[in-house]
């Protein structure tokens, strides 16, 4: 109980004090609103946009989660594959590496000419920037299986489906859960960005399009709880990895992971 | 046990390894030309310097390895076409997510044995190494002797006809190795099955085998093929003057042909 104290109070205090010092600063050095508004006015405009942006949360949210879903199940199955064999490895994994170092920002576009405006497009890009480290990560825990349990695999004839089903993809999980949490803070980022491209304003708008438009409009304290908002939203979704690694990783090695 | 051809078998050999080299792809010879044979419900240690290639010949009997010239044939067959062989490993090699029960139930799992029957085999196997309370445990709860009673279950649990053990107490320290030994010898007591096992302990050699084939030098051929010939095993035995005199004759064996 003292220990559990101990963990929240420290930020919580840190960051009251860094709230006060934010709004002093505004306050006494008399910063225009357009420029960097006080986090009264930040709140003050979260409250009266409450509605929009909790759809757009959840818009973005759920557009995010399903890329993230999506990058993760075709990422462990693609990391797997290419743990089959090191010809399929040398053969792809350059070219999935190419595809982590293309600017998300650059194609988002592309991604609008293919599957039009709104979420598609959006959960499209997602998949793209998360599934890379999903891949890597599972290629990596699956190489790293310890040799002498693949021996006892291979001395009592298991087949390779069950070798990667009851060896490998256990062995791998603590690594594949690491990639995961890098995919679950990319997913959002990823979301975020192709709605700047492929996102529309109005009733529907998602958190990147309220962004894009409250800078616009010089509404900055509504872009300050926008960008607060889609913290949160990512957040949440890699406290949802935690807790599913959690969940497979607990009883792994006791008190560890 | 076996139904088909069991007067025949009996006499025959259960494995027989005839000339077997072992040459690996970089040049290096692991082996040269190892031959013994050992009858159905023998039980013979495998033992020499390190770098003589026991574990080899251990391998090539699990199937693991194939020699390079020569052959390798239990009950007359290829070693990885035979089911009934069972091994145990230096290490426990145990899955640290799986329970010690499902541990044990692997090979079964494996071979597509279905579930009930799997629980009640490896619960059985468990109690004959006395660690049928602990089933539920995870192997990182339990001391590295109980880990490799596991081990033992998990072999035990095919009902091998040829047992074979790869240094199989080597970490462990003296009184549990003693204990493990014991075991061991009470387990083949009653099975018979045929067992095979790897050390590079004379003494343990001695004190478990009917046989010891002792191997020289680096991929030494055979130094020495010896049945071992003291009274029967009893407390006191690994004090016994009778036990020491044949530690210290197969000893000799081994210095007389091992050369370097």
């Amino acid at each position: 109980m003292k220990s559990l104290f101990m963990r929240f109070i420290p930020p919580f205090i840190v960051a009251v004090l860094f709230l006060l010092l934010w709004e002093g600063i505004v306050v006494v050095f008399e910063i225009k609103p357009f420029l960097l508004p006080s986090p009264v006015a930040v709140w003050e405009s979260g409250r009266e946009h409450w509605d929009q942006l909790l759809q757009a949360a959840l818009r973005t949210g759920g557009a995010a989660l399903l890329g993230f879903v999506l990058a993760g199940t075709v990422g462990v199955a693609l990391g797997s594959l290419l743990g089959l064999s090191r010809w399929l490895e040398r053969g792809f994994y350059p070219p999935t590496l190419l595809l982590q170092m293309v600017p998300l920002i650059a194609i988002a576009p592309l991604f609008v000419i293919w599957f039009g405006f709104g979420a598609r497009s959006t959960i499209a890009a997602t998949v793209v920037v998360a599934i890379f480290p999903v891949i890597a990560s599972t290629l990596g825990g699956i190489r790293s299986t310890d040799p002498q349990l693949l021996e006892l695999f291979r001395f009592h004839h298991a087949s390779r489906l069950q070798t990667w089903w009851k060896l490998q993809l256990p062995s791998a999980s603590p690594s594949i859960i690491t990639g995961l949490r890098v995919a679950a803070g990319l997913s959002v980022i990823g979301a975020i960005t192709a709605e700047f491209v492929s996102g529309y304003t109005g009733e529907s708008a998602p958190l990147g399009s309220i962004i894009i438009a409250s800078v616009q409009n010089f509404q900055t304290a509504l872009m300050f709880a926008a960008v607060l908002i889609s913290s949160l939203v990512g957040f949440l979704l890699f406290g949802l990895v935690n807790v599913l690694g959690w969940l497979v990783l607990h009883h792994w090695h006791g008190e560890h992971s | 046990m076996v139904s088909t051809d069991a007067q025949s078998s009996a006499h025959s050999p259960v494995l027989s390894v005839q000339d077997a080299r072992l040459v690996y792809p970089n040049g290096h010879q692991a082996l040269d030309e190892v031959s013994f044979e050992l009858e159905p419900g023998g039980f013979l240690a495998l033992t020499g310097p390190s770098g003589c290639g026991k574990t080899s010949v251990l391998q090539m009997l699990a199937g693991l390895l194939r020699p390079t010239a020569g052959s390798v044939r239990v009950e007359g067959q290829d070693p990885s076409r035979v089911d009934g062989i069972a091994c145990c490993f230096q290490d426990p090699r145990l899955l640290p997510w799986r329970s010690v029960g499902a541990n044990v139930a692997l090979p079964l799992e494996l071979a597509g044995v279905p579930g009930s029957d799997r629980t009640d085999r490896a619960t059985e196997a468990l109690a004959r190494v006395g660690l049928e309370q602990v089933a539920d445990r995870l192997p990182h709860q339990l001391s590295g002797g109980m880990r490799m009673r596991v081990s033992i279950a998990r072999a035990l649990v095919v009902r091998p006809r040829l047992l074979l053990l790869d240094e199989p107490f080597g970490a462990l320290d003296e009184v549990t190795r003693e204990q493990l030994d014991d075991e061991l010898l009470r387990l083949w007591d009653e099975d018979r099955m045929t067992v095979v096992i790897v050390t590079h302990s004379l003494r343990e050699a001695v004190y478990l085998a009917q046989r010891v084939v002792v191997m020289a030098g680096s991929a030494g051929p055979l130094v020495a093929d010896t049945p071992v010939e003291f009274g029967g095993r009893t407390e006191s035995t690994r004090t016994d003057h009778a036990f020491n005199d044949e530690v210290q004759r197969v000893q000799r064996l081994l210095r007389s042909g091992g050369g370097g």
